[in-house]
């Protein structure tokens, strides 16, 4: 393993600690929609998970899918005069960089472009792997880097904001709501359900491969 | 209540990535031998770096209040707004409903999270039990609520996108949305870097 530094003892997997207050606590089978509380901060400690492996796979594809479509077709249209413009996440990032806000069209990207992709890729892989129990290659990587970009996601956020700015547009102009804000509506919902689910049982329910 | 055992006290350590449970061997640089990362018993340096953060955000947010994020073009007719001047327009423009949301997320949830964060350090440096509970809630509610703020930055960009009519209309980024951004960013790594279970670790507890 190509981990730096020592590595200590693993103790038996039949322990929680409290992720918020690092109280300890035996491990119990969850029943259907049983969701373990910490008795001292009342933060979540595991839930049950009723979506299988292969749910999970089926929730990234089709996330996968939306995903590609709520880029590709125009958000809104605005009409001036019979004039119409319309745009797409990527219009708006590449004309925040041209009128000076370069900041803000790498957060955007990174938010809302690269992050959200990449979360769906990399967790689409190792669920491919899951499927029979195995790690995927890169499988520590990949779960590390997943752990780290998270927070890191907005498309919920940005769902919202296209609606303030069709209300604000709306006080000027003619405004249609195109393809692209229903399909973001949908991603919405479907990274809701995701949000429940803790990745993090994979590393449980997987075993390495003896190479 | 006392009687939970807590990690430290029966030489446990859990991995902050993947919450594989270890036994504490006082080596210094340990690492998870599961996912690999770095292990310790509390994120490093918490106290120093989120005040640092929270600081560093504070300075940022008083630009983003100040300074316009929007200037929008009608007719020859130029008209820069704030953030708490485009709440305004939407409530008096007829929609108090989104203007209640763009203030929640532009104003209230930045302010709530410099209070919650500086009393959040502030107890936990002085090892209070005044309402553990509740700041254990408080902090998970900053970290739920914080991303929220980067509302108001996706509207400017999708109407800086959309209103490209020439000399009759026009919407252009100000510098205050940078700001705005980077404070939003930055708060959500000062929430990042502080370690919820400082609340709980008392005064005899030195990170």
């Amino acid at each position: 393993m190509p981990a730096q530094g020592a590595q200590p003892e693993i103790a038996p997997p039949t322990l929680w600690i409290c992720e918020h207050c690092d109280t300890v606590y035996r491990r119990r089978v969850l029943a259907c929609g049983e969701v373990a509380r910490c008795a001292r901060c009342d933060a979540i400690l595991a839930r049950h998970h009723g979506m299988g492996v292969r749910g999970m796979l089926a929730l990234v594809v089709t996330a996968m899918i939306v995903f590609v479509q709520a880029n590709v077709w125009p958000i809104v249209t605005l009409g001036l005069n019979g004039q119409n413009i319309s745009t797409t996440l990527w219009g708006c990032i590449t004309m925040m960089w041209r009128e000076h806000s370069q900041v803000v069209a790498v957060i955007a990207a990174c938010t809302l472009f690269f992050f959200p992709i990449g979360k769906m890729l990399l967790l689409g892989w190792v669920l491919l792997y899951a499927r029979k129990g195995a790690r995927a290659p890169g499988f520590r990587l990949v779960m590390v880097t997943l752990y780290r970009i998270g927070p890191w996601t907005m498309s919920e956020v940005f769902v919202l904001g296209s609606l303030v700015a069709i209300v604000k547009a709306h006080m000027y102009f003619d405004v249609i709501p195109n393809a692209g804000v229903f399909a973001y509506g949908v991603l919405m919902l479907l990274i809701t359900a995701f949000a429940s689910i803790d990745v993090r049982h994979l590393w449980d329910i997987t075993r390495e491969r003896r190479t | 209540m006392s009687r939970l055992p807590r990690a430290g006290e029966l030489g446990l350590i859990g991995c902050h990535v993947c919450q594989l449970v270890c036994r504490d061997s006082d080596v210094p640089d340990a690492a998870c031998p599961r996912c690999g990362s770095p292990l310790h018993r509390r994120k490093s340096a918490s106290y120093s770096r989120t005040w640092a953060l929270l600081i560093a955000a504070f300075f940022f947010y008083i630009p983003a209040n100040v300074l316009p994020i929007m200037r929008t073009v009608s007719v020859g007719d130029v008209d820069d707004n704030t953030i708490l001047s485009g709440v305004i327009e939407l409530w008096v423009k007829g929609s108090p409903d989104l203007a209640i949301i763009v203030f929640t997320a532009s104003i209230v949830v930045p302010v709530l999270k410099f209070f919650a964060l500086g009393l959040l350090l502030i107890s936990s440096q002085r090892g209070s039990a005044w309402a553990q509970r509740q700041r254990g809630k408080l902090y998970r509610l900053v970290e739920f609520i914080g991303y929220w703020s980067m509302l108001d930055v996706f509207v400017v960009a999708l109407l800086t996108a959309l209103v490209q009519f020439g000399f009759f209309s026009q919407v252009e980024p100000l510098p205050g949305v940078v700001f705005f951004g980077l404070t939003v960013i930055i708060t959500m790594f000062a929430s990042m870097t502080f370690d919820p279970r400082l609340i709980w670790d008392g005064r005899d507890f030195d990170d």
